[in-house]
């Protein structure tokens, strides 16, 4: 390369109001981008999962068979599957074109917070108030989980499933990263229960937010802290009433909010940030 | 027969005449009785039961439905008339002839309330007398109902004034009143039958003046009431009205018994009464004797009269300050007196007849008692404690006491033991009481509990609520005493324990509410502490130096813990990785659950858990490696020689061992197959909570283990001779032995309380003494695979884990698991048979481990005797 490369702008954000949905499914508990951006999820507390259109707010099908509200969703690489979670102790694996249930997994003792897939869809992560994170097969029929991670001493909050590692945040302070190809764990105690954890982009740290209201970035390999950001940097007119979820898309800047029964899409010049950040 | 016909004519005839007999016809056999059958309406047979099995049969001889038995009819969904349906009454499931005139229902024509005559129904009012007694406001027997209720009257009355009867009127058509004629015209008469109209003109003496065109309504006729009859006494006898007769509120010394039942009711009816009976007409007169009623010749027919009584009492002596004021409280049977009378009564009386609510003589106590009696205070008590401590003080200077405080707690300990004895004889329920109080004391000793907010249920008797409040602070103080000594000591045995029965169930219930709150939950700090059954503790130790840690934002290094983690199989196979660690057994384990090994923690962990050893060791081992695989088990031995102390018992321990794995190896060679298993068994993770749960005591056992089995190593010189001739040397036993050696001096360096698991090695070759061959083979066999990628530090770890582990394992298992082993062994025999290829290092060397293990399940005597043998041997 003869010429270095460009340097990197600064990150525009998401700062203009593109879009309000009104999901009409009650409150609205996660929203959700799916792999490549141009769909979102809504979990409603009516029991459903809707799909709609990012680009036109068209909502695209809907998912009911949970027994709860439906607390989180995630969406496979290729489209083709959704899982979802919910307040009912279970995992939903659907299949996005017929709407149907793939398969319904229980074995949570409490309801299931966060449910992620690997990359390949092959297995489904869940983590729950009772403090397991379960990893469900999607491949076999199995309707028990293959491994249960139990090492947290209180409810699983948050969870982000990478190439080979696992991210959980715990209520009882601590963000574990489960290490598959190392087969090792690491576990950082940041004292505050942890509402949301992720990883950065280049996978070299990870991002967790806490009750103290702080978000900190800590370096994956020790475990030290990078950043702590308590400051603002933007701060967008939602609205007046709490901001359930936010998403951020995988590749642009565009942000997805969800307060009460609207979601609302945020956009700006294409930039890239530090991935998802959940409320 | 003219005469005779006209008779016929002139006869009537009921029913039907019988048939004329013939006299050639035979006489007929009269039907049998157990020919005679009943029929019912629909011609069914009816069977006669005893009087008192009900009478009739049901349906089919006593069955059910018809001869076939019971008969379903077709199911018809009574769903859609759900709404029309109505309760169902006893009539909907009764037969026809239920109702008839024998049934069991008979209905007849009943006059509605409608049509009925404003008679009271006795019945009812008897029902409300008696619901009023068990009322809950005493004496309210629908006395509101009566005011209230609505202007009734039945439809005759309504009838009769549509027709223009009035009240007070009579009934029938008006009449003309004719002026009164002169007594000359009633002139007297005598006999029985009055003249026709004498009682209407005797009535009519006020209506002097009455014009010839105007009609009258006919006077109203007191209707007869016909009373029945319910007492056994004479007609006319009414029988000694006690409360007439002693209250004296009636008549002045006379008492009427012979009183017509008209009379006693027309009482009701007030003045008329009085009218009446001087009037009494009636026939009285010489001529007729005397008559029932007439006063002269009382001695026919005695009147009862109290004066004729001679009652005459001396009059009681009456108290100096006694006022002459008595309220008498009639008693009344509410069946006996009619209900208007009865109702009177318990209107001014609020009650009939209920028992007052007295103070019984057990809700006093014998304190109260006493001062109601005005007894002094028994002195048995005091004197009895008196003597006790005199006793005392002459026991005390056999005991030599120090200080009087010694003195006065003994003599404190020795009466509450003497009162518990004495409780104790009395209290039945003693154990359950006791548990009552502990968790009365947990409740109240806790540091929640608020003083001021005490709900005081004794206020009515302040000594007790002063002892009660007494036990309560004692309780605060975590007094485990606080029930015996707060009670009065005064009182009887069966009133303390009562007492202290209530006291109990007094504080439990109204234990502050923070407390009993707190009971439901358990503090999250708690949790933390007591959360040691798991590994969980020794990973993530110590909250508060990571707290602080977080506090000075000092992440990494503090805050930061890694362990080992075995992913499932199957979820690096999803994940696309491979295995970290390919050969290992956790995995399996961790399905159910996934606990991750604390691995070789890093140098960031400043506090080590007791997995770190693995680490260090294997560190170790890279530099005596060497040493180790050259060196033979003498070696060992001489290493850890010098560190035991010498000593008889030491000898003997020694020879125990050796005797016993002598036999064992002798055993052993069938055994072989299933020992090779134990090498790659992990055991369960219960264990390991088994193990680590009560940390400190395990080291204190252990250390004293140690110093058993350091003693050890001496040995090999009492044993060398039976080792040698006994035994088939297995030479490879030594590769193994070889191996842990360095570990043990590494350990017992730096980790007094894991001593005792290589120090059991020791053990091993000491009594083989077998010269070590090249262990390299049985090294390379035996270690562990090809570390993970960057995983360098715990190459060895698990391998020696698993050694650690079943070297620990032999302590607890000869303990509390023998069975747990055994089984164990069964279950893994499949698993292990792919191993077998594996170098007979490892199997001989379990063996040896196994031999061990087996010869602690040795009965002691067993032991011993083979010592003796030993030593005859010699």
């Amino acid at each position: 390369m003869a010429f270095p490369q460009p340097r990197p702008q600064a990150p525009q954000l998401p700062r203009h109001l593109l879009r309000t949905i009104d999901c009409k499914q009650a409150a609205v508990r996660a929203v959700r981008f799916n792999a490549d951006g141009n769909y979102l999820l809504t979990c409603g507390s009516d029991k459903s999962l809707k799909l709609w259109s990012v680009s036109r707010g068209t909502l695209l099908k809907t998912y009911t068979g949970h027994g709860y509200e439906v607390l989180d969703a995630d969406g496979s690489y290729d489209n083709s599957q959704l899982c979802s979670c919910s307040s009912d102790k279970t995992v939903i694996l659907w299949d996005v074109a017929s709407g149907q249930v793939t398969r319904k997994l229980r074995g949570h003792a409490g309801k299931v917070n966060c449910v992620q897939f690997n990359e390949e869809a092959t297995v489904m992560l869940s983590g729950s108030i009772d403090g397991t994170v379960r990893c469900w097969d999607t491949r076999s029929r199995r309707m028990e989980p293959i491994q249960i991670l139990d090492e947290a001493r209180d409810g699983i909050s948050s969870l982000k499933v990478s190439e080979h590692e696992l991210l959980t945040g715990s209520v009882d302070g601590r963000v574990r990263r489960y290490d598959l190809r190392m087969g090792q764990l690491h576990v950082d105690f940041l004292g505050s229960p942890i509402t949301c954890v992720c990883f950065s982009r280049d996978g070299q740290c990870s991002l967790s937010s806490s009750l103290d209201s702080t978000v900190r970035l800590l370096d994956k390999s020790t475990g030290e802290m990078l950043g702590e950001y308590g400051s603002l940097t933007l701060k967008l007119p939602v609205g007046k009433a709490v901001v359930q979820s936010l998403s951020f898309h995988p590749t642009e800047s565009r942000l997805l909010t969800s307060m009460e029964g609207c979601v609302q899409v945020w956009g700006a010049e294409p930039e890239d940030a530090d991935g998802e950040k959940e409320q | 027969m003219a005469s005779n016909e006209d008779n016929d004519e002139d006869f009537v005839t009921y029913g039907i005449p019988l048939e004329p007999l013939e006299e050639d016809e035979p006489v007929r056999k009269p039907v049998p009785v157990h020919e005679q059958t009943v029929k019912d309406e629909k011609g069914r047979y009816m069977r006669f039961h005893g009087a008192f099995t009900g009478g009739f049969s049901a349906g089919y001889f006593n069955t059910v439905g018809s001869k076939e038995g019971w008969t379903p009819t077709a199911f018809v969904s009574s769903r859609q008339q759900k709404a029309e349906r109505q309760n169902a009454r006893p009539e909907d499931f009764m037969d026809e002839e239920d109702f008839g005139e024998h049934g069991i229902a008979p209905k007849d024509i009943v006059t509605t309330d409608k049509f009925a005559s404003e008679r009271r129904d006795q019945i009812k009012d008897k029902a409300r007398v008696v619901s009023s007694l068990a009322a809950i406001i005493p004496g309210d027997s629908g006395l509101l109902e009566e005011l209230i209720a609505p202007a009734h009257s039945s439809i005759g009355v309504e009838l009769l004034r549509k027709m223009g009867w009035k009240d007070g009127q009579g009934v029938g058509p008006r009449l003309k009143r004719k002026p009164r004629k002169q007594n000359a015209d009633a002139g007297r008469v005598y006999g029985c039958a009055l003249p026709p109209n004498a009682s209407e003109e005797s009535e009519e003496e006020e209506d002097e003046f009455a014009p010839e065109n105007v009609t009258f309504a006919p006077k109203d006729v007191v209707p007869v009431d016909f009373t029945p009859k319910e007492d056994l006494h004479g007609l006319g006898y009414r029988g000694l009205n006690p409360l007439q007769a002693l209250s004296g509120g009636s008549g002045p010394g006379h008492i009427n018994l012979f009183t017509l039942d008209s009379d006693r009711a027309t009482d009701l009816f007030g003045g008329r009464a009085s009218g009446q009976q001087q009037s009494r007409g009636g026939i009285a007169g010489q001529a007729f004797g005397v008559g029932a009623m007439e006063d002269e010749d009382s001695d026919i027919y005695h009147k009862d009269s109290m004066s004729n009584y001679d009652t005459v009492y001396p009059p009681p002596d009456l108290p100096r300050n006694y006022r002459p004021v008595h309220f008498f409280r009639p008693v009344i049977d509410p069946t006996s007196v009619s209900p208007i009378v009865a109702q009177a009564l318990q209107a001014s009386r609020g009650q009939l007849s209920q028992d007052e609510p007295q103070q019984g003589r057990h809700k006093l106590d014998s304190t109260q008692r006493r001062d109601m009696l005005g007894e002094t205070p028994l002195q048995d008590r005091e004197r009895l404690s008196e003597i006790r401590r005199a006793a005392e003080d002459r026991k005390k200077p056999a005991v030599n006491l120090s200080s009087a405080e010694d003195r006065a707690a003994v003599v404190a300990s020795a009466k509450v033991a003497a009162l518990q004895a004495l409780s104790n004889r009395f209290q039945t329920t003693a154990p359950a009481a006791s548990s009552e109080a502990q968790m009365a004391l947990k409740a109240w000793s806790g540091p929640t509990a608020d003083a001021s907010k005490i709900f005081k249920p004794f206020s009515k008797n302040p000594q007790k609520q002063a002892r009660y409040d007494l036990y309560i602070s004692k309780l605060k103080q975590g007094d485990k005493d606080a029930l015996d000594s707060s009670l009065d000591t005064a009182m009887t045995e069966w009133e303390r324990g009562r007492e202290r029965d209530e006291f109990v169930r007094a504080a439990l219930l109204y234990k502050p509410s923070n407390s009993s709150l707190s009971s439901r939950f358990t503090r999250g700090k708690h949790e933390e502490d007591t959360d040691s059954v798991e590994v969980a503790r020794d990973q993530e130790n110590d909250v508060d130096d990571k707290q602080s840690a977080v506090k000075m934002k000092m992440f990494g290094k503090l805050t930061r813990d890694t362990f080992e983690w075995h992913p499932d199989k199957l979820l690096c196979k999803r994940f696309n990785v491979p295995d970290p660690y390919p050969g290992s057994q956790v995995s399996q384990d961790a399905t159910s659950s996934s606990k991750a090994l604390p691995q070789s923690t890093s140098e960031a962990s400043h506090k080590k858990s007791r997995w770190d050893v693995s680490e260090q060791a294997s560190e170790e081992k890279g530099s005596l490696s060497v040493l180790q695989q050259n060196e033979a088990a003498f070696t060992t031995h001489a290493d850890s020689a010098p560190t035991a102390p010498e000593g008889t018992v030491a000898q003997f321990d020694g020879k125990q061992k050796t005797g016993k794995k002598e036999k064992e190896d002798d055993e052993d060679d069938d055994e072989d197959d299933e020992d090779e298993e134990e090498e790659e068994v992990r055991p369960p993770m219960d264990l390991f909570k088994a193990i680590f749960a009560s940390s400190s005591e395990e080291k204190s056992s252990s250390s004293s283990e140690d110093e058993e089995e350091e003693v050890v190593p001496p040995v090999p010189e009492a044993t060398q001779n039976p080792a040698g001739c006994m035994m088939p040397v297995k030479p490879l036993i030594s590769a193994h032995i070889s191996r842990f050696p360095d570990v043990s001096k590494v350990m017992d360096v730096k980790h007094p309380p894991m001593q005792s698991i290589p120090s059991t090695e020791n053990t091993m070759p000491s009594t083989h003494n077998a010269p070590a061959p090249s262990t390299g083979l049985g090294e390379e066999e035996f270690g562990p695979r090809l570390p993970p990628p960057g995983f360098v530090t715990s190459s060895y770890s698990p391998q020696l884990k698993k050694q650690k582990k079943r070297e620990k394992d032999k302590h607890k298992k000869h303990k509390k698991e023998k069975k747990k082993k055994k089984s164990k062994k069964h279950k893994h025999k499949g698993k292990q048979k792919k191993r077998d290829e594996q170098s007979s290092s490892s199997s001989s060397e379990e063996t040896d481990s196994n031999a061990e293990d087996e010869s602690e399940d040795i009965s002691a005597r067993e032991l011993l005797q083979r010592v003796k043998n030993l030593r005859n041997i010699k």
